[in-house]
């Protein structure tokens, strides 16, 4: 699904590389743990495969194409394949929660038919059944988390990347968000996640990768959070 | 779908900056009225052209006994040479009528014009004889007048396309002036118009990095910004062609209406039909410019 191949890049002269000679493959179906201190390069890993970056050095590789050699009208259709959600979930405030989930769709331009059925199955599957009226304002952070969800998932994509999605929810509510993902996983979808939260790392017991300074310290299935240190 | 999408992702942005797109509405409004005013100055002064050089009569003044000497050595005209004259008009197929002016015929006109005390002062043999020529084609002015100033017994034949040029280094000069103002406001108004796609794509970035996220393609994140600028620039050009048409339909027309003006002039059909629709295509394809440019600046795909 993903393969780096001694990628680097850095952020102009002088700076230190935020990723050097990163080789890495991820195969379709896996879900990875990228952990590692702030400034590691997680984001960096993360905003390579989406090229929102362009890599230094090196090849990306995503779904059978060269994301570095990718033509700049062409990344809208790499992106499709991809959900992406983040730790502040970034949704619209003036939006109910049909909305933000279907803006994702709307914006692709499905039609009207197509999108009134997949956004309420999506937000059923986040567990949002009921709630389709709602701004997001007048949601919990969990629930706001699993909105940014379904709209990353409405459109199902093929890999979906997650960068801190519980460092802004407590322990309990984490737990629901990783069974989320793990059901999400479970359909086929690969998924990496970037994340300080030892606690989730260690009860999922996957794959985890280390970053530190820009390089792969470990990689290990069933890996916990801590065994690198 | 996307459509509707569009379209109402631009009305949101246009009711989000209400100010500021006022300003470019009236910005370009202004810029563009003067834009079309040149424009209609130019038109009035192609018409007065065109109306002015049809009606020119070719006038070939003959030598009189007070003629300047240099211009006439051989004194007042003799028969023969007026004879040979008229027979040399007569002949030329780029004539088509001429009237014989004896120097009594210009008194009486002379005295027809002016008033009786400067008349008074003045004789039928101080005036020039003259004949008057009407040409089939009055484009070709300049060679008939040549060709005879020449002829012996001939004083002059003055260019009476110069009387007016006067007249039309002012309009010329006005309409310099409209489309120097026209050029500044235009610079101001696509100024205006990429200082408002910055703040909207400021104020609406957390949108567009959700469309650019789930793959939306560049020119469906664009368009809106774009139509933003070419609706408000859209309506200032309308507001300017009203503006013209209401300066052509009441000032204009005012002066057509006077007593003893005969002078054709602009209508305000030269407005709908022509400065309209053109100051209005400039005003959009400036802000599609002014447009592309900046959000090559602010709006990252």
């Amino acid at each position: 699904m993903i393969t780096f191949e001694h990628v680097s890049k850095s952020y102009g002269e002088g700076h230190r590389p935020a990723l050097a000679e990163v080789t890495l493959q991820i195969d379709k179906g896996d879900f990875v743990f990228l952990v590692g201190p702030s400034g590691s390069g997680k984001s960096t890993f993360l905003r390579l495969i989406l090229k929102e970056e362009k890599a230094s050095g090196g090849s990306v590789q995503v779904a059978g194409r060269d994301v570095g050699r990718m033509r700049s009208w062409k990344v809208p259709q790499l992106r499709r394949q991809i959900g992406v959600v983040f730790q502040d979930f970034r949704l619209l405030a003036d939006k109910t929660v049909y909305e933000n989930v279907a803006f994702a769709l709307q914006v692709l331009g499905k039609p009207r038919h197509v999108i009134a059925q997949t956004v309420p199955e999506t937000l059923g599957l986040v567990g949002l059944g009921g709630k389709e009226k709602r701004r997001p304002h007048e949601l919990s952070g969990g629930e706001q988390q699993r909105v940014a969800i379904a709209r990353a998932f409405v459109n199902r994509p093929s890999l979906l990347l997650a960068d801190e999605p519980t460092g802004n929810l407590d322990p309990e509510t984490s737990v629901g968000i990783m069974k989320l993902l793990d059901r999400i996983n479970r359909t086929g979808t690969t998924i990496v996640m970037a994340t300080h939260d030892d606690d989730i790392v260690d009860q999922m017991r996957k794959r985890v990768v280390e970053l530190r300074d820009g390089k792969v310290v470990r990689d290990e299935d069933r890996g916990v959070y801590g065994s690198g240190r | 779908m996307r459509v509707g999408f569009v379209l109402s992702e631009m009305v949101t942005g246009l009711r989000r900056n209400v100010t500021m797109s006022l300003a470019v509405v009236l910005v370009t409004m202004v810029s563009l009225f003067f834009f079309g005013a040149g424009l209609l100055v130019q038109k009035q002064v192609d018409i007065l052209k065109g109306d002015w050089y049809d009606r020119v009569q070719v006038s070939i003044f003959m030598c009189g006994s007070e003629s300047r000497e240099d211009l006439c050595p051989g004194g007042a005209i003799t028969d023969t040479q007026r004879d040979d004259l008229r027979e040399a008009l007569n002949a030329d197929p780029r004539v088509a009528e001429v009237f014989y002016e004896s120097q009594q015929d210009a008194f009486a006109n002379f005295r027809e014009q002016f008033d009786p005390s400067v008349a008074d002062n003045v004789s039928p043999d101080q005036l020039p004889e003259s004949f008057r020529v009407r040409l089939v084609d009055p484009e070709g002015y300049l060679e008939v007048s040549e060709d005879f100033a020449g002829y012996p017994g001939v004083e002059d034949v003055p260019d009476q396309r110069a009387i007016l040029q006067p007249l039309f280094t002012v309009l010329n000069v006005a309409t310099q002036i409209a489309l120097g103002l026209a050029a500044v406001m235009l610079l101001c108004s696509m100024m205006l118009v990429s200082t408002t796609i910055r703040l909207t794509a400021f104020s609406r970035r957390r949108e567009t990095t959700i469309m650019r996220l789930v793959g939306a393609s560049r020119a469906l994140i664009q368009l809106p910004f774009v139509l933003e600028g070419v609706v408000a620039s859209l309506i200032g050009g309308l507001l300017a062609s009203g503006a013209l048409w209401v300066m052509v339909n009441f000032g204009v027309s005012r002066l057509r209406s006077r007593p003893g003006f005969t002078t054709r002039l602009i209508d305000t059909n030269d407005v709908l039909t022509q400065t309209g629709p053109v100051i209005v295509a400039v005003g959009v394809v400036f802000a599609i410019i002014a447009s592309f440019i900046s959000l090559r600046r602010w709006l990252k795909v």
